[in-house]
């Protein structure tokens, strides 16, 4: 029996999510998965919160991940992270964009933004893997690669290999952004390494 | 190569497509040569991809209406035609709907309604599903991509078949959800172009009507046997102590939660296999039925007297997932690892320098009673701006502006103002308009013109003087419009320069005449496509 698994991806609108979603589900289906992703347009589209479901099995029914089964978390922004917790099991990782995109009722003053994100996450047992995705993203000279830095980093979790999901994003990235995208897609995965050999 | 937009990337087994974009590749395999659409989450796709297949006549409508009347001519003049919408964009196409039901078609005609459970991006969530039974048409309702994309095509091949326009529906879970589908024949058509003359059948005046009334009914009649042996109706046996009967997105979720169970899916929404269903029943020890929205399959089974349990257990509201569908079934929910934690809301924005910002910010000094409707600028209901007071349905603001003005008399003046997008103008805030020229109102209403359909991702509509497919075309001029109509006050601001519209706004809503007030700005952010961008 294959592989399967799901993977929460969740952020702002307009961080580049939808791609996320789709480059992963590509590589997914070119290692030979079945794959359903699922993802709501409209309202999402501005700056309000993004999430896409992303299932992958030897056969996929529903496209929804169940509340309590996320294998992976993907969050583009810390406290998405918090908003889709009750997706989360103590087994759950989260690959964490250490980004803050404050909400309006942030900026305008009426809400505070929590400062104990990552303490938040990790009381709870969760494996988290931060990274600085939108440093990573500025330092490459192309801050729009954000997402790309994040499914570097979600690769590590999956069992597809790097060939594919550089493939896929030849394929799916128009020319002239190739190779700053899979560049950043190498960072990713290559922080999620380095905290995985310190934690060792 | 026809499909100019689609994903470039799959493997032998298939490509990873959207559920609308598996509609617009069954359209095109179809061999659909005319559909229509007005946006409308989550349908909006369908159109936006089917517009880059060759050989495929795509337009943006003004309304769903008028979209469903194109499609319904297209197929009188013998070519498969198609009409996508939201599910309250069928409200509005419901009286071509009915009558189309009587007149039946010459090509195939399908209808897509994309509802939406939950209300993700819409006002109710009405489940049209009864539009079905109330219009006596088939429905049929895929649940995920792959059957999207097929059930389009056996859509025109029963309307062809049975005489009759065929309903599609999806919901949200299956329009934006991405599956994996493969590519298969175009299908040719049955009938031949042109032009025939039918009165009986195309001219429903009562005397015809009634013919196609009793015509209608032994259709219906066969279509009910067809649906005993359509295949896409089908048992899934498996252990018998319990049984599911279940139908679109709802199907997966059960085969989700009980893997093992026996699930009779309906493939065919409406009418229903009554054999198929007793027959099912009667194997099962307890049946239940799983739906979203409403008890529309259970109370068929229920009328027909067969015992099952639905909505005693399974929520009438929103949507379902595996989780309540598993909990509600089994009767005991495992609590979750995490309790939600009550962070900041993140609600969604206007556009960064979208205009709607200055002219509401202007409003909200005015302190009036604001009619508000459909499009981003619903979001002017939220804090900060805080400036809309209602919002019901597209085009809505102006007849109850009117309305409220009309019941409280001289005491409204200066009290309310109504206030509309562009496109949302073109769809239905037109005809409100008009009825506050001749019935003598002074109600002021503020088109809020930014040159786009903003909501559903920056559509062209016939004020933009941009087609779907980004070639120019003739722009309706709202002001000569608004002229036309017979309104006398028309005065157009930029509502980026807030001292000037707000001097307007003060002028206008205190003017015992009729109104119509243009805050017209094109919007960085939402500029309309020009030629050749896509």
């Amino acid at each position: 029996m294959k592989a399967s698994g799901s993977v929460l991806l969740c952020g702002v609108g307009g961080q580049g999510i939808l791609l996320a979603s789709e480059i992963t589900s590509y590589a997914l289906l070119g290692a030979g998965f079945d794959v359903k992703k699922s993802e709501v347009h409209g309202m999402a589209q501005r700056g309000g919160s993004v999430v896409a479901h992303l299932r992958y099995g030897e056969k996929v029914y529903s496209p929804l991940i169940e509340a309590g089964t996320a294998g992976i978390e993907v969050a583009f922004e810390m406290l998405e992270a918090l908003r889709y917790l009750t997706f989360l099991n103590r087994q759950s990782r989260v690959i964490l964009n250490t980004q803050r995109i404050l909400p309006a009722p942030v900026a305008s003053g009426s809400e505070k933004y929590p400062d104990d994100v990552l303490d938040q996450l990790r009381e709870r047992g969760l494996s988290v893997f931060p990274v600085d995705a939108f440093e990573t993203a500025r330092s490459l000279g192309e801050n729009r690669a954000v997402n790309m830095v994040l499914v570097g980093a979600l690769s590590v979790f999956l069992p597809v290999d790097e060939g594919i999901f550089l493939e896929v994003i030849g394929k799916r990235v128009p020319q002239k952004f190739r190779k700053v995208n899979r560049e950043a897609f190498l960072q990713g995965k290559e922080i999620v390494k380095t905290i995985q050999e310190v934690e060792k | 190569m026809a499909m100019k937009k689609l994903n470039p990337v799959g493997t032998k087994d298939g490509i990873l497509l959207s559920g609308n974009e598996a509609v617009a590749l069954g359209a095109y395999e179809a061999g659909v040569k005319v559909a229509s659409a007005y946006p409308g989450t989550p349908s909006t796709e369908i159109l936006e991809t089917l517009c880059t297949y060759e050989g495929i006549y795509s337009e943006w409508a003004p309304n769903e209406k008028v979209a469903l009347e194109v499609a319904l001519g297209a197929c009188f003049a013998g070519v498969r035609a198609l009409a996508t919408m939201k599910h309250v964009g069928l409200n509005v196409a419901a009286d071509p709907l009915f009558t189309s039901a009587y007149t039946g078609v010459r090509g195939g005609l399908v209808i897509v309604t994309a509802d939406d459970p939950e209300m993700h991006s819409s006002q109710n969530e009405q489940d049209n599903r009864n539009y079905a039974f109330a219009a006596k048409v088939p429905m049929l309702e895929p649940s995920d991509p792959a059957e999207a994309k097929e059930f389009v095509k056996i859509a025109y091949t029963l309307s062809e078949e049975f005489d009759t326009p065929v309903l599609l529906r999806t919901t949200t879970r299956i329009a934006h959800v991405k599956g994996i589908v493969t590519t298969g024949a175009v299908i040719p058509a049955a009938v031949t172009p042109g032009i025939e003359k039918i009165p009986q059948k195309f001219v429903m005046l009562p005397a015809h009507a009634r013919k196609r009334r009793q015509e209608l009914e032994k259709r219906m009649g066969i279509l009910r046997e067809f649906a005993e042996t359509f295949p896409e109706n089908r048992i899934e046996w498996g252990d018998r102590k319990k049984g599911f009967i279940t139908s679109g997105v709802s199907y997966l979720y059960v085969k989700e939660a009980f893997p093992g169970a026996s699930v009779l899916k309906l493939g065919m929404a409406y009418p229903f296999p009554e054999r198929l269903i007793t027959s099912f029943a009667s194997e099962v020890e307890e049946l239940f039925i799983v739906e979203e929205l409403d008890p529309f399959i259970e109370l068929h089974v229920k009328a027909m007297g067969v015992k099952c349990r639905g909505k005693e257990v399974i929520p009438s509201t929103g949507e379902l997932n595996s989780r309540i569908v598993r909990n509600a079934v089994s009767g005991d929910g495992q609590e979750l690892p995490f309790e939600p934690v009550q962070i900041p809301m993140r609600p969604p924005n206007l556009c960064p320098g979208c205009p709607h910002r200055g002219i509401f910010y202007a409003i909200s000094k005015l302190g009036v009673f604001v009619a508000g409707d459909i499009g981003c600028y619903t979001l002017a209901a939220l804090k900060p701006l805080s400036s809309m007071d209602s919002c019901v349905c597209m085009g809505a603001s102006i007849g109850t502006a009117f309305g409220m003005e009309k019941a409280l008399g001289k005491d409204a003046l200066g009290k309310i103002v109504a206030v509309i997008g562009d496109s949302t103008f073109m769809h239905s805030g037109i005809t409100g308009l008009i009825d506050v020229v001749y019935n003598r109102g002074f109600t002021t209403v503020v088109v809020l013109d930014n040159r786009t359909t903003g909501m559903t991702g920056h559509q062209p509509n016939p004020s933009t003087g941009v087609t779907i497919s980004g070639d120019y075309t003739t722009a309706v001029d709202i002001e000569a419009l608004c002229r036309g109509i017979g309104v006398k006050n028309v005065r157009t601001v930029n509502p980026h320069d807030i001292p000037a519209t707000l001097k307007v706004l003060k002028e206008e809503v205190n003017r015992q005449r009729e109104n119509a007030l243009g805050a017209r700005r094109v919007s960085s952010s939402a500029a309309p496509r020009s030629n050749g961008s896509r």
